[in-house]
């Protein structure tokens, strides 16, 4: 499956210091399909106009992409209405307008938000920042052992004074895959709204939001074969509906007076200014081709990588793996050290041989913390990857533990 | 898998002497100043002592975790520093910056040694703030202590 799939990808086709690439930084960010850079394209040839205003032929058409490219989205996690669908710049964007939005308006002095340690610093900065301005108390729970999140730890941190879980869908370091479904459960029987950062579950997992519960869930599209600067806030219809605007200007008002103004109804009233329409185009080509190949091929494929990854990267002397060792329970990521060679020497050493992957803290600071790390090496697979280039990184990761061992 | 010369240039062996026997490694105790400096985009950290007296560097030890580039850049901007004056302890990390961005310098103004060897980092980008941390902590440092 996913056969010849690098012919859609251009920018793979390259050599990079004199090898051909091999691109394992998609949690960073994904490489894009020609569909997608083809769809901007004719977007800002043809149809490219400003959207929800004027009233001739362009900005009709504009606006059909605009808010088709809504509709794919609202198809492709299964919200009940495109009401709930918002665009914003990024998981990180989607995230910081709940915090703002919600939180600010519904915490007082004492409520607990519930976290996690694997959090991205975009799923635990906001809640950190709201926390100290509420007087909120913001409680972590801490992962297992093998880097897993285990219910009754879950169970053992929401309490009734909760108001607010937010965790990862997977997380970026460990690649954990978490039991969202599960701790809504548990959320929604202390009363308090679960939001979900979906940015490494989204280009990976299908995801159905009324099967999971959750309240809020933001993901990015650079992640899952989009254009960056596109992201997606999902919110429940009615929790929308009770949440002030939190940019305002143009796009979002409704009645605008010297002293008072009032909003568009959703989506709109959370979308100030002229939207990302190029953007959102790029991203509903995105999802049309995430759902060509489909969403259980795409996760099929990365297990199936990463079980092969944790199988060649563990024939490593010195080699340290983070996360859980069961392929299963993560998406398609690995994280590691090599004894004494410093992650940004590996990274340096493998680009130099055409090879990408992420080193550093990964924006985890907390949890490097907990790994008692300071940095980790990170290789990261997608739908375009395949054995040969684990190969390739495993040869790569032979060669710079030798180069530094005994060259010197 | 071979390795081409530039990664050869990267990490010279004098580099690689420094980052697995670092000199002055450690903390000073009295009368230091302390400088903490982290590089957030990687984690790479620094804890710098200096001992400044009558407008020279008399002692200077460092602490921390990063990579090969930045802990021998500590350890030898360390070694450079010790005996100098202030103003030539911060011409040396100008020198040093310039050196990074591939820009002139007065080459025959002060014997670099060990320091030379960093030159090959100028060609990666995204080293160069690995090799710098030492130095911008050190700028700083002996600022406080004049």
């Amino acid at each position: 499956m996913i056969k010849d799939i690098k012919r859609y990808f251009p920018i793979l086709n390259q050599e990079v210091n004199g090898y051909p690439l091999i691109y394992l930084d998609s949690a960073a960010t994904s490489q894009k399909p020609i569909q997608v850079i083809e769809a901007m394209k004719k977007y800002y040839e043809f149809d490219n106009s400003n959207v929800h205003r004027g009233v001739h032929t362009l900005g009709n058409r504009a606006t059909d992409a605009y808010e088709g490219a809504r509709e794919k989205v609202r198809n492709f996690i299964n919200a009940k209405s495109m009401k709930e669908i918002i665009f914003t710049r990024g998981t990180t964007t989607s995230i910081n307008t709940v915090a703002s939005g919600y939180g600010r308006q519904n915490l007082k002095e004492g409520d607990e938000i519930v976290i996690s340690i694997m959090e991205h610093h975009a799923n635990l900065i906001p809640w950190q920042q709201l926390a100290k301005e509420k007087g909120a108390i913001l409680n972590y729970i801490e992962p297992e052992a093998d880097g897993t999140l285990s219910l009754e730890k879950v169970r053992a941190t929401i309490t009734p004074n909760t108001k607010i879980v937010s965790i990862a869908m997977a997380s970026n370091v460990m690649g954990t895959i978490n039991p969202i479904k599960e701790i809504t459960k548990i959320a929604h029987e202390n009363g308090a709204i679960m939001v979900v950062d979906a940015a490494q579950g989204a280009p990976h997992l299908k995801i159905d939001v009324q099967d999971l519960d959750c309240d809020f869930l933001a993901f990015s599209g650079h992640k899952m074969c989009g254009p960056t600067g596109i992201g997606v806030l999902y919110g429940k219809q009615t929790l929308l509906e009770n949440m002030e605007p939190v940019e305002f200007g143009g796009e979002m008002i409704d009645f605008v007076g010297l002293h008072d103004s009032t909003w568009k109804e959703l989506p709109w009233k959370f979308e100030g200014g002229t939207p990302i329409i190029a953007s959102a185009v790029g991203l509903g080509a995105a999802i049309d081709f995430l759902n060509e190949i489909g969403l259980e091929n795409i996760e099929a494929h990365e297990h199936k990588l990463a079980a092969y990854a944790l199988d060649q990267l563990e024939t490593i002397d010195g080699l340290t793996i983070y996360g859980p060792r069961d392929a299963n329970k993560r998406c398609g990521l690995v994280t590691f050290n090599l004894d004494d060679v410093h992650p940004h020497d590996v990274a340096t050493v493998l680009d130099m041989n055409g090879i990408a992957i992420r080193a550093g803290h990964h924006c985890a600071q907390p949890l490097m913390k907990w790994l008692k790390v300071t940095a980790t090496a990170r290789a990261s697979f997608y739908m375009y990857n395949d054995e040969a280039d684990i190969d390739a990184l495993v040869t790569g990761l032979r060669s710079a533990k030798e180069y530094f061992n005994d060259v010197f | 898998m071979s390795f081409n010369k530039n990664l050869d240039q990267l990490y010279r062996s004098v580099i690689m002497d420094h980052y697995k026997n670092p000199r002055n490694k450690g903390s000073l105790e009295e009368d230091s100043v302390t400088i903490d400096m982290n590089n957030p985009t990687c984690g790479d950290r620094i804890h710098l002592t200096l001992k400044v007296e009558a407008g020279i560097v008399k002692d200077a030890k460092f602490d921390g975790e990063g990579c090969s580039i930045s802990m021998s850049s500590a350890s030898m901007m360390t070694q450079i520093i010790k005996g100098k004056k202030i103003e030539e302890a911060l011409e040396l990390a100008d020198i040093f910056s310039k050196m990074m961005l591939g820009e002139e310098f007065d080459v025959d103004k002060y014997d670099l040694g060990d320091v030379e060897a960093l030159q090959g980092v100028a060609k990666f980008p995204a080293r160069i703030k690995c090799a710098t941390l030492a130095w911008k902590a050190m700028e700083k440092g002996v600022k406080e202590g004049e």
